[in-house]
């Protein structure tokens, strides 16, 4: 029936209201015809480069490495990308193909807001209309993004329902797209959802992995022992694995959100609490979700509004079965210690969803050699988390 | 002749839904218990999730209110039985998400609703693609997987959602999620007219049925009125819930008649 490939194993599929179905299918065909578009490809590559400013630099570490002593860490510069993360590769990815099947509008979800200004500023430069959804909780801790999207000419709509954040602005989004799905496409913001998402998102984030590989081999000559990345719903690290996933010598590492500790079970590990993070069906996909013996969805926390998510993407949780990628977690605490080191041995503030990463670096590379390499990839900067960084700085 | 075929002998029959535990669970048995007593052909009886993504805000709220009062899969079941042990004998057709089945374990869970007397499934998340797990598994206990149907619904998968039909096609009368409607859709006969060429199975309408005068003009085109988010929202709001549901189910039977 479908013309790709629905599931990744046992996960992902396609879980939705019948509703949705003939929308799912007509967005599948418009990506398998785009892809084999040189011209739509073209496009897409243009707008990379002048418009996001790709290929995004791979930075050396200097002062990092030496300060941990172990491995070479080289950082991949998603938060030089125009709108601070790599949310906008996937964004202009899917609004380009908005206008292929002639739809005038788009629904969005968003949690750290990153999402939701990539969907604003690609809906402003193709001309549609953009409707954002966003928790409450996440708008009080977001603010500043969600003036970026106003300014850009999107519609911000708050979400009062459940846990006020990236789970219920899922769900009215998805309200939103079954009740206008004639002219409206759900511009999904990870590798989430239902098929073909998952398989769409890690197209337009591969560039993240591509560019990544060529860079480590110009500037190290060498391939990366160990390539880590944050996963919230799991776009930037699927984009950054995709460059290395046929690589076998190359480690792979995503890094969820420890939140408060996974014992204190405030957390959005879904892979790092067994007791919580079980198979189930959430938002279209059958993937790990944390949820209680009864099936109903946990309710997760992060500091970061990106990572704090009760479920994964479907083929991260593949990748896991196979031990072709490895998943940890890090704290609250370990991220914002993270987030203060690069900020001051690199001058780099990053995102808190990236701090993860950086976290996970941070405890890794001293453990390793001196011509060993470690790739991590920033996902975003920070701008948007001074005031919850501020305020965290004021509880310690 | 099972239960849900002897409910079709006089149609059109009507089909209201009721969440088990709201707005507590003794409550919400003694209203379906009273919906079946007073007109109702046959109750969807709905299991709660926490993310009803199908689901307006009436029922919404509803559910979100039975999970907190404590509802359980457990719990539906065995309020199911009670309702059987009540003497209620129309068919009771199971709705809800798919996650909470699937932590139950699904065997088990289909087994479970047999053994407690119900008679089908509705899940809204389960569309034919993803299906076979859960129909090849009632396989030896036949209760129905009953198909839904979209105005988005292409030519194609009408015919191949409709041909397989057991039980009744749940046609979905509007784009969107549940909730009431001022007027119904347009096209609705011909929507109606396009599914029955595809299957000898009764066709209900739900989705945006909110009075008795809408369910009439329904009625006379389908086999089927389904009538959810008003239920829901005139029993709950009620003060005496089990009174307003027995009126709630004459004035819709009084009209169907
Ligand atoms: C900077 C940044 N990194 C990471 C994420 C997490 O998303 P994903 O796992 O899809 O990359 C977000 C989400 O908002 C983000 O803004």
């Amino acid at each position: 029936m479908t013309l790709l490939p629905t599931k990744f194993g046992p996960y992902g599929g396609q879980f939705v209201p019948e509703t949705l179905m003939p929308a799912l299918i007509e967005l599948e065909e418009a990506f398998v015809s785009a892809k084999a578009d040189a011209a739509f490809q073209a496009e897409f590559n243009k707008l990379m480069a002048s418009f996001v400013g790709r290929p995004t630099p791979l930075t050396y570490a200097k002062r990092l490495s030496e300060k941990l002593g172990g491995a070479q860490i080289y950082l991949k510069r998603e938060d030089l990308a125009h709108t601070g993360a790599h949310k906008i590769n996937n964004a202009l990815g899917q609004a380009l193909l908005v206008k292929r099947m002639g739809k005038q509008r788009v629904v969005a979800e968003t949690g750290a807001g990153q999402h939701g200004v990539a969907s604003a500023t690609a809906a402003a430069l193709l001309g549609l209309e953009c409707v954002v959804y966003m928790g409450e909780v996440d708008i009080a801790r977001q603010e500043p993004n969600v003036f970026r999207m106003k300014l850009l000419g999107a519609e911000v709509r708050p979400v009062s329902s459940g846990t006020k954040t990236l789970k219920d602005a899922i769900n009215e989004a998805i309200r939103d797209w079954v009740t206008n799905v004639n002219d409206t496409h759900y511009l999904l913001g990870s590798a989430l959802g239902p098929h073909p998402y998952p398989t769409i998102v890690r197209e337009f984030q591969s560039v993240i992995g591509t560019e990544a590989r060529n860079q480590m081999m110009m500037d190290a000559g060498r391939l990366p022992d160990t390539v880590i990345a944050c996963v919230g719903g799991g776009s930037n690290a699927i984009g950054v694995f995709s460059g290395f996933v046929d690589d076998e010598q190359v480690e792979l590492i995503g890094v969820e959100a420890g939140g408060s500790g996974i014992e204190s079970g405030k957390h959005a590990a879904r892979f790092g609490d067994p007791s919580k993070g079980r198979i189930g069906v959430i938002h279209g996909t059958r993937t790990y979700v944390l949820q209680d013996e009864d099936g109903q969805i946990a309710e997760t926390h992060s500091v970061s509004a990106g990572l704090d998510y009760a479920a994964v993407g479907p083929e991260h949780a593949l990748l896991r079965d196979l031990e072709r990628a490895f998943y940890t977690s890090a704290t609250d605490k370990e991220a914002l210690s993270a987030f203060h080191e690069l900020c001051h041995t690199e001058g780099i503030i990053p995102a808190l969803e990236s701090s993860h990463a950086v976290a996970e670096v941070i405890k890794r590379a001293p453990t390793m050699r001196k011509d060993q390499v470690i790739l991590v990839n920033l996902s975003g900067r920070g701008d948007k988390d001074l005031n919850t960084v501020m305020k965290e700085m004021g509880n310690l | 002749m099972n239960r849900i075929e002897i409910a079709f002998k006089n149609k059109p029959i009507f089909m209201p839904y009721f969440p088990l535990g709201y707005p507590d669970l003794d409550t919400s048995i003694d209203v379906i218990e009273a919906l079946a007593k007073n007109g109702a052909d046959l109750i969807e009886v709905g299991l709660s999730f926490s993310d009803p993504l199908a689901d307006g805000p009436v029922i919404q709220h509803a559910t979100q209110i039975a999970l907190e009062k404590g509802i359980t899969v457990k719990k539906s079941l065995a309020a199911v039985k009670e309702l059987r042990r009540r003497g209620v004998d129309i068919p009771l057709i199971l709705m809800g998400y798919y996650n909470p089945m699937l932590a139950y374990g699904l065997e088990k869970f289909v087994r479970d609703a047999k053994e407690a007397g119900a008679d089908g499934f509705i899940i809204p998340d389960l569309p034919m693609e993803e299906s076979d797990e859960f129909v090849g598994l009632s396989h030896d206990s036949p209760l129905p997987l009953i198909p839904m149907l979209a105005p988005t619904s292409s030519p194609e998968r009408m015919e191949m959602i409709a041909r397989k039909a057991k039980g009744f096609v749940y046609l979905v009368s509007v784009t969107g999620i549940t909730g009431e409607r001022k007027s119904l859709s347009e096209g609705l006969g011909e929507l109606i007219a396009q599914v029955r060429e595809h299957t000898s199975a009764p066709v209900c309408v739900g989705f945006g049925i909110g009075t008795p005068e809408q369910a009439r003009e329904v009625g006379e085109m389908a086999d089927g009125v389904i009538v959810g988010t008003a239920c829901v929202r005139t029993i709950g709001g009620s003060k005496s819930p089990v009174e307003t549901a027995r009126e709630f189910a004459r004035s819709f039977r009084e009209m169907l008649k």
